[in-house]
């Protein structure tokens, strides 16, 4: 058994599993939480990831294939993706690379969104870019089930912040080209919508210097 | 022969409270004084609270020279919340310290409320480079220092922590004192509660909301089918999880030596307990910020005014003007460097 990711949410590790290799992922009680308070967290979010996953291939978004569901231990055995974060590409990539990668990055979200799925911790460490050039999205624990713009806006504008913070100097043009693949796939008018959502969201949350 | 410390004065005004300190170059904490506005009813509004420090400006700047023992011509600098905060009662801050400066033909300093919630943590628990989890009625930023800022890895997306406390409270008609705050009184009842009253714990990413916790809780509430002692307990057990979850996935990320606890909400024993067993599993050292220098005070202000001060910033009075929204990974912080 290789711990191939420590999270404060939850444990990876990398292991055979009837010839298959496979992704553990536990959800470890945690102290600090109240015994009844952190089972209701743990059991929320093993049963909600398998689902979103499941959801998400419908909507024609790579994810990895559940194997099982083990409840009592907070468990998840799924494939293992072969591939790079995007987190670890983005930077290396030619420009025009780039921006064709964050472009279709867009395309992913925009689908999720328009099956009413939302991924809930979009950063470029839950995007797998396999030998094949496909993107994998991972990690759903903390996704839900909504169609609402403010909740889309807060997605998409995590994924703002998630290049802002890894890649602070290609952010701007990355974050544009992802809303251009947005854009293409939800439509104008409801891409337009989700984007002044997340202009609100900037101006409620201190995220600009101006009143 | 030693050198003549710098004595800085800072002027802290960003909420409710008009605060004045007097700390020198070497952190040494000469006088911190402060006036509390408080309202008759409701929240803070900021009119009101602007105006009881134009009131009481002038006698807590006199008080803290007293206090300091030093005359107005030691003064090297005169630094000021410059954001982030509500405008008029930063504005009155300003206003004060405008004066001050002028008077005294010495240049101001203006500062960034939330790192000085940090630089006078660091400087009364002698931590040296912690995630700082500043929990407020105002603020909920989890940050750490990072190549050359210190950087804001979760804070919320709505309402902070500390409103959250305080608005379920006003619903529920408690009544708070001096010395006695809605949090202190939430804490109280929630060490009755026993029963786990279910609430959404909503974490986005890195950061959180707490409004939907909030209508939850007051729903609740309303609904007469929990004691008060329950849902205090709940509120508590939810928020504090919420906030503990991503302390720890910073520190998991960040691997820094130690947890910072500031802010209002940094007197709460059971967010202290919740924080203590993270760092602990971390191997990192827990500090929390006695609550003189935890709530607002005018000592965070001078001592963060001498940390610029002495980096060679200072704020030209045309470049003074409040910043309702300044996030702290904006601000330059070189001397944290020199520190380390």
């Amino acid at each position: 058994m290789v711990l191939i990711r420590k999270g404060a949410e939850a444990d990876l590790h990398l292991e055979q599993w009837h010839g298959h290799k496979v992704v553990m992922k536990r959800r470890l009680p945690k102290a600090y939480r109240l015994p009844q308070l952190d089972l209701a967290v743990r059991t929320q979010r093993t049963l909600r990831e398998p689902a979103l996953i499941h959801r998400a291939k419908e909507a024609g978004v790579p994810t990895p294939t559940i194997y099982m569901i083990d409840l009592a231990e907070s468990n998840i055995i799924m494939e293992y993706v072969e591939g790079k974060q995007v987190k670890q590409v983005l930077n290396t990539l030619p420009p025009e690379e780039k921006l064709r990668l964050c472009r279709h990055i867009g395309t992913l979200i925009g689908r999720l969104h328009k099956h009413g799925i939302i991924h809930g911790d979009l950063t470029t460490s839950n995007m797998i870019l396999t030998s094949y050039r496909k993107i994998y999205l991972v990690d759903f624990g903390l996704g839900e089930h909504s169609e609402e713009l403010e909740i889309r806006g807060v997605d998409l504008h995590l994924m703002k912040r998630a290049l802002q913070s890894t890649h602070h100097r290609l952010a701007k043009k990355c974050f544009e080209a992802v809303t251009t693949g947005y854009t293409e796939t939800v439509g104008k008018e409801t891409a337009a919508k989700v984007l002044a959502k997340i202009q609100e969201i900037e101006r409620r949350g201190r995220y600009i210097e101006e009143r | 022969m030693p050198k003549e410390p710098i004595h800085i004065l800072g002027i802290e005004s960003t909420a409710d409270d008009f605060s004045t300190g007097i700390t020198t170059s070497q952190g040494k904490i000469l006088a911190n004084i402060t006036s509390t506005f408080i309202p008759t009813q409701g929240g803070i509004h900021p009119r009101e609270a602007a105006r009881h420090h134009a009131e009481v400006a002038g006698e807590v700047i006199h008080n803290a020279l007293k206090k300091a023992k030093i005359h107005p011509n030691q003064i090297k600098a005169v630094a000021f919340s410059q954001g982030p905060g509500l405008g008029p009662c930063l504005r009155t801050g300003a206003t004060a310290a405008r004066a001050t400066a002028t008077y005294l033909h010495i240049p101001l300093v203006g500062i960034n409320h939330s790192i000085a919630h940090i630089e006078i943590g660091k400087l009364i628990t002698g931590a040296k480079d912690p995630v700082t989890l500043y929990v407020s009625g105002g603020n909920t930023i989890i940050s750490a220092y990072e190549d050359r800022y210190y950087r804001v890895f979760g804070e919320t997306l709505d309402i902070a922590v500390g409103n959250c406390l305080d608005v379920f409270a006003r619903e529920a008609e408690l009544k708070q004192s001096p010395g006695r705050p809605f949090g202190a009184i939430i804490e109280e009842l929630a060490r009755a509660g026993k029963t786990l009253v279910p609430l959404p714990l909503t974490i986005k990413g890195m950061d959180l909301s707490f409004s939907g916790l909030l209508t939850a809780a007051v729903q609740a509430l309303r609904s007469a089918k929990h004691g008060l002692g329950d849902l205090c307990f709940s509120l508590q057990e939810v928020a504090f999880s919420m906030l503990t979850e991503v302390t720890e996935r910073t520190l998991a990320h960040t691997e820094k030596p130690e947890v910072l606890l500031t802010g209002g909400v940094a007197a709460n024993k059971r967010l202290q307990t919740m924080l203590k067993i993270i760092a602990k599993e971390h191997n990192a050292r827990f500090n929390v910020v006695p609550k003189e220098y935890a709530l607002d005070n005018g000592a965070m202000i001078a001592w963060t005014g001498a940390l610029t001060y002495k980096s060679g910033i200072t704020t030209p009075i045309e470049k003074s003007i409040v910043k309702l929204k300044w996030r702290l990974d904006q601000v330059p912080v070189p001397w944290v460097e020199e520190a380390e």
